[in-house]
């Protein structure tokens, strides 16, 4: 029978790297989610699976860290909280000019500037629109549990090697710092470095043995022909994703007259909302994306038809709201309903909401 | 009588390292990048450690050094070799890494980077072109860039109250404990060449015995930025630089 532990989503985010065979971790400390690092020196996974842990001078150094580990093929992530991310956005952007994978963490807090520690979902945009500079794409998964915390680490980072490209967990400190029950997953040993050679020897750094050219891992290009190139070949990677990639989760959808769209801790709360409505003999159902991009476009419009509206509900003014409305394009109503500052809305706080709108 | 005649094993007096590629260089008539260039090449083949070395090159005139050279590459963000430097050697501990960095790479921006990376004594090779000017940019005042220089944004010369004073970055790197090796050089002339390769030579060797972080700054000249001729940018570089930057080792342990 597998393990089941009593833990914090952040601190499962460390056992999770260490069980997928992370070769690398490297960070700084921040507000909500110190315990990731912290977990992962109490571990001391280099003296059992040989991961380097790093705590590293500023986020701009871990993302560069991240950069120069996962130019080496080697599974290498960081973690961080909202300020921090902002520091790692000019990284961000090398890691997918370049087509490096690698996974990020980013536990939410609440902006603009300092903000607050409490959870947010105010970085939306900042994961699924960019961030960064230029025309890139990473892929966004938002854990509503402690089990998925620890599950996304290793699935981020089969996409992220599937894809290379950075994959991002997003969620916030309400999941990072939960406690719930996780069932671990066997130990997963590191890749040896002659494996990552053969694997990954096309493109990685893994020092230039005779029988090839020297690998140069970089996102620069001058020449307007190579960068086109470069930028069509990222877009086509994009659009594949968006076919293959999409994970969400229903409930009660299909009967549903009136939709709630909710992820990550909001999709906690609106289980709950739904379950009453249902209750009362209302048809809301639930729409969790788990993947933010690629986000449920079709999903949506799949469930269009059947719907008197919907209401994207989050811990922000409103940025997913924007996905849901280019999804369903204008043609039925699209409310939005949030709240800041880390007040959590209460179920039924919801639920009204949603009544004012279905009835209406 | 045709080539292969003239140029036979036993008449060979120089031979271009294998580690270097056939790629024309873009650096200026004069530049320091490209005699530098050659000698890290030159040492790798010397210590046979091709297939084993990985250079991190910088954003600055040197944002291209991966075109010239036959090693694995990665492509730094400005300033940030160190920290890509940091995470490859420690996870290829095996394998030899160096950055190649300018003066506003090393210095200005990546000024966080550099100073932790040598702190924490990584087991790497810095290599530290200091022309005290930002070349690929157009010209710029650089952290490094001399009082009273003219910049094309210090048009009037460097001024200590507005601009601040040069930094003597080297000092303080050679203040770091994880620092090893500390030294100032320079390639304006055969023999100063000379000196660097060995100073290149020693760090690498260094590297190899986990001793800590080894830092080779090299005094260099941009003639394109300083606007002088090749000549007498080094003219230049041997009155003005090197009394501000003394040439010499400043850490050997
Ligand atoms: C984040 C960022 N800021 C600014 C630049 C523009 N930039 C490119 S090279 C450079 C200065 C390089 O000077 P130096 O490191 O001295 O190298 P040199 O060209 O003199 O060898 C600057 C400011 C950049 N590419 N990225
Ligand atoms: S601008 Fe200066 S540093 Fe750049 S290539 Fe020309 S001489 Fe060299
Ligand atoms: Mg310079």
């Amino acid at each position: 029978m597998a393990e089941k532990v009593l833990k914090k989503g952040n601190e499962v985010i460390a056992l999770g790297a260490i069980h997928c065979g992370c070769d690398g971790y490297f960070g700084y400390p921040i507000t909500p989610q110190s315990e990731v690092m912290e977990t992962l020196m109490e571990e001391k996974p280099w003296e059992t699976t040989g991961m380097v842990v790093l705590q590293a001078e500023s986020e701009i150094a871990s993302v560069n860290m991240v950069y120069g580990g996962a130019c080496c093929g080697k599974k290498v992530m960081t973690s961080s909280s909202s300020p921090g991310l902002s520091l790692m956005c000019e990284g961000l952007s090398y890691l997918a000019g370049s087509e490096l994978p690698c996974v990020l963490v980013n536990v939410v807090r609440g902006g603009p500037g300092l903000g607050t520690i409490q959870p947010s979902q105010g970085d939306y945009f900042q994961a699924v629109k960019g961030g960064g500079h230029g025309d890139y794409k990473i892929i966004v998964l938002a854990p509503f549990s402690a089990q998925e915390m620890y599950d996304f680490v290793g699935t981020g980072f089969d996409l992220a090697f599937q894809y290379r490209m950075p994959v991002m967990i997003l969620t916030d400190g309400m999941i990072g710092q939960m406690m719930e029950k996780v069932e671990l997953r066997p130990q997963q040993p590191r890749l040896s470095d002659n494996e990552i050679a053969k694997r990954y020897g096309s493109w990685a750094t893994t020092g230039k043995t005779p029988d090839r050219k020297g690998n140069t891992v970089t996102s620069l290009a001058l020449d307007p022909k190579v960068h086109e190139t470069l930028n069509h070949r990222l877009q086509a990677k994009y659009r594949e994703i968006e076919e293959k990639e999409v994970r969400f989760e229903t409930l009660y959808c299909k009967d549903a007259e009136y939709l709630l769209v909710a992820y990550g801790s909001m999709a906690r709360i609106c289980e709950s909302t739904v379950e009453s409505a249902r209750a009362q003999g209302l048809k809301v159902g639930l729409l969790r994306p788990i993947t933010l991009f690629p986000f449920p476009v079709k999903e949506i419009q799949r469930l269009m038809p059947q719907l008197k509206g919907i209401l994207s509900v989050e811990l922000s003014t409103g940025q997913m709201v924007e996905d849901i409305r280019l999804s369903v394009e204008g043609k039925i109503p699209v409310d939005f309903y949030g709240r800041l500052g880390g007040v959590i809305p209460t179920p039924e706080e919801v639920l009204e909401v949603c009544m004012s709108h279905y009835i209406k | 009588m045709d080539l292969k005649d003239i140029i036979k094993p036993e008449n060979l007096v120089y031979k271009r390292t294998k580690v270097l590629t056939d790629n024309v260089m873009h650096y200026c008539p004069g530049c320091s990048h490209g005699t530098v260039h050659k000698l890290i090449a030159e040492v790798i083949e010397e210590m046979d450690i091709q297939d084993k070395t990985i250079g991190i090159s910088p954003v600055g005139c040197a944002v291209f050094a991966y075109n010239y050279m036959h090693i694995d590459w990665q492509q730094a963000a400005h300033g940030r070799a160190p920290a890509l430097a940091t995470a490859t050697k420690r996870l290829y501990p095996d394998k030899y890494i160096f950055t190649y960095q300018g003066d506003g790479d090393l210095a200005s921006i990546g000024t966080a980077e550099i100073m932790h990376a040598c702190n924490r004594g990584e087991n790497i090779v810095v290599i530290f072109i200091n022309n005290a000017i930002y070349g690929m940019t157009g010209g710029q005042m650089a952290p490094t860039t001399l009082l009273g220089m003219v910049t094309s944004t210090t048009p009037y010369g460097r001024q200590a109250d507005i601009n601040g004073y040069p930094l003597k970055i080297t000092e303080l790197i050679a203040q770091l404990e994880g620092t090893c090796y500390v030294t100032r050089q320079s390639v304006q002339n055969a023999a100063a060449a000379r000196k660097t390769k060995k100073a290149i030579r020693k760090a690498f060797e260094n590297s190899k015995q986990m001793k800590g972080t080894s830092f080779v700054e090299v005094v260099s000249s941009c003639s394109s930025g300083w606007k002088l001729t090749p000549t007498q940018a080094n003219e230049w570089m041997e009155e003005n630089m090197f009394p501000f930057y003394p040439l010499g080792d400043l850490k050997d342990i």
